[in-house]
């Protein structure tokens, strides 16, 4: 069985943004694999062995938008395909997660397909569930840990709000990973150079033998949040002691407690 | 009748998550523009009291579905229930929590309608008969309005971004029984276990969050046991910070938090990681014991009311942010201030 990989392209986590003219700007930011991806991409890596088959990373974006995929190719992915179409522009989560059903039912055998937790240029983190949904195969999100792997099924470790979960599932299905599953590999001298070299194929909507889903969710506008006013006020003394009781007296005054 | 407006009450072992009630708030405010009540929607096994607590909490009308097969919350369960649901009484707008739950049921159920939905939202608005929602977007740098066009308008709300409302002990009603959708045998998530972490209070419902970073380690008076290695040294002296951290939230009856350098160098848990790849957070009081305030941890707690910095570099960017800032050592200020903070408040 054949596992796929869902990543996006977004600018560093590091970026300033701006919005000029209702366009977002993150200026000379380099664009990224999303960080929760790289969780991804390496629980990917580590389970393609127990069902004994290809790493597909797949990313839906602009046509220049291969630098994700780049990089997971350099961590170890067998294949990339970009999923590009002039008619995807503005396409909302609902939108994507059509989209995205539709790749990866064209890719061979998939057993499983990880996800990260969360876009941090969006910040919605509905995609998993929803690509589940549309493929009508488990949604295991949030998961920590996968206890058991084979063509039989899935046992996972999920982190929830109370705590942990335990539960299993038939295969296929979709699994989005989080930072505790391990810290990602960085990608090798070699996987860099294959990356490098490699052709990305794209598969526009014709490909995939689908229209435009349309979009119902707009941004009708997008705005800097207004600056706070914030006068700080350093808090000194002769001792701590004094410190702390000036600083204490200060904090009762905000009337938070 | 439903009500054109409806409030996912989450819940887990028979108990309503807080935020759930501030969906209820939610949508009596959006209801008064757009007319009726709200109807709060309650899934579970042995609800019943919850269905009780959305009456004393607002709704004017309460659908539980009360059933084995959604005793433990699994998303192919809760969202078939929802949706058949929704397609059944056509509601123009469910408000959810956006817990973890919240929004998978939100982001499947939203597929199943063919409608969208608005994730983690601060603040709602009604134009022209329209839902217009705000959300923080690259981690809170932006914001942006959005909207659906389809209906139902699925939105959830960001935690503590909306006012609970305040319970009526003698508001009552009679909820009004619906069906799970999915009998067992269809139902492909199986529950093996469950590990909760208990006490504590939750990071993304605290009022109060004191913050560890780097810093807490860094006490060159602490003398760890020789048997450790280097790494191992590291841990011991900010177990000790840590627990003037944690003396200083008890005082205060605060979360603990922390930032990415010490989640990463092994001082504390991953779910106590505030920031941009933690959790986002807006208490009223964050106290950040040496943190610098990186963009990164910034992203995560920079809407909260006040903010305290206490950090031995008078050039760290926390300083920003700041209403309070102590530049000196946590260990040295930590100890009285937790003292000076147990005083006032009388304990
Ligand atoms: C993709 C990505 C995602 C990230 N996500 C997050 C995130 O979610 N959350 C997050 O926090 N970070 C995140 N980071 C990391 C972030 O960039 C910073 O590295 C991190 O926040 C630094 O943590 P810190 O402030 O504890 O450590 P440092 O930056 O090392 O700061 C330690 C501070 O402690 C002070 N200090 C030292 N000793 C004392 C003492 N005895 N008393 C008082 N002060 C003292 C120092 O002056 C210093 O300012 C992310 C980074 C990347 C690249
Ligand atoms: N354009 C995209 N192409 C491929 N995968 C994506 C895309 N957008 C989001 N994802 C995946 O879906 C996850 C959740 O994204 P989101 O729901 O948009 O926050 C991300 O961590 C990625 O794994």
């Amino acid at each position: 069985m054949n596992i796929v990989v869902c990543v996006k392209q977004v600018p560093d986590s590091a970026a300033q943004l701006t919005v000029e003219g209702g366009n977002i700007s993150w200026g000379e930011a380099p664009l990224v694999i999303n960080p929760w991806d790289e969780y991804a991409v390496e629980a990917a890596l580590q389970k393609a062995g127990d069902l004994g088959g290809n790493v597909t990373v797949i990313s839906m974006g602009k046509a220049d938008e291969t630098e994700a995929l780049k990089h997971s190719l350099a961590m170890g992915c067998n294949e990339a395909v970009l999923i590009s179409d002039p008619a995807l522009a503005g396409s909302d989560n609902v939108a994507a997660a059509r989209v995205l059903a539709a790749a990866i039912a064209k890719v061979d055998d998939v057993g499983l397909v990880f996800f990260g937790k969360q876009a941090i240029d969006s910040d919605t983190g509905t995609l998993p569930a929803q690509v589940a949904r549309v493929l009508g195969w488990p949604t295991l999100t949030l998961v920590s840990a996968i206890d058991e792997l084979s063509a039989d099924g899935i046992k996972v470790e999920r982190a929830i709000e109370e705590g942990r979960q335990v539960v299993k599932s038939r295969l296929p299905a979709v699994v989005s990973v989080i930072k505790d599953y391990g810290e990602p590999r960085y990608p090798s001298f070699m996987g860099i150079r294959k990356a490098a070299r490699a052709t990305i194929p794209v598969w526009a909507l014709g490909e995939l033998g689908i229209e435009a889903p349309a979009p119902v969710v707009a941004w009708p506008e997008v705005m800097a949040p207004q600056q706070r006013e914030i006068a700080t006020e350093l808090i000194t003394g002769g001792s701590p002691a004094e410190i702390a009781a000036t600083l204490a007296d200060k904090i009762m005054a905000e009337k938070v407690l | 009748m439903t009500n054109k407006i409806w409030a996912y009450i989450d819940q887990f072992k028979g108990e309503a998550l807080p935020s759930s009630w501030e969906a209820i708030g939610a949508g009596l405010a959006l209801a008064e523009s757009l007319g009726g009540g709200v109807t709060a929607i309650v899934f579970g096994e042995n609800v019943g009291a919850i269905a009780e607590q959305a009456f004393q909490y607002g709704a004017d009308e309460v659908l539980v579905a009360d059933d084995a097969t959604l005793g433990d919350y699994r998303a192919e369960a809760y969202t078939a229930t929802l949706t058949q649901l929704a397609a059944d009484s056509a509601p123009e707008v469910i408000l959810f929590p956006t817990t973890s739950r919240g929004r998978e049921v939100a982001g499947m159920s939203a597929v199943d309608l063919n409608t969208g939905v608005l994730v983690d939202v601060t603040a709602l608005e009604v134009v022209d008969g329209a839902v217009i929602a705000t959300r923080p977007v690259y981690a809170g740098k932006l914001l942006a309005k959005v909207q659906c066009s389809a209906k139902p308008q699925m939105v959830t709300l960001r935690g503590r971004a909306f006012a609970k409302p305040e319970a009526d002990a003698s508001r009552t009603g009679t909820p009004t029984g619906v069906p799970a959708a999915l009998s067992e045998d269809e139902i492909n998530v199986k529950i093996v276990d469950y590990a909760t972490v208990s006490g504590g209070v939750s990071l993304t419902d605290a009022a109060v969050i004191v913050s560890g970073g780097r810093g807490v380690s860094n006490n060159p008076n602490l003398n760890p046991p020789d048997d450790l290695d280097e790494a191992g040294q590291e841990i011991w002296k900010a177990q000790q910070g840590f627990a003037l951290v944690g003396d200083l939230a008890d005082a205060l009856g605060a979360a603990v938090g922390a930032s990415r350098a010490a989640v990463d160098a092994g001082y504390i848990p991953y779910v106590n990681q505030v920031g941009q790849t933690g959790k986002v957070v807006a208490p009223d009081l964050y106290v950040a014991c040496g943190i610098s305030g990186a963009i990164q941890h910034l992203a995560g707690m920079r809407t909260s009311k006040v903010i305290v910095a206490i950090n031995k570099d008078a050039d760290a960017p926390i300083f920003k942010l700041a209403r309070f800032g102590v530049v000196g050592d946590l260990f040295e200020i930590l100890p009285p201030l937790a003292a000076a903070m147990k005083e006032r408040l009388g304990q």
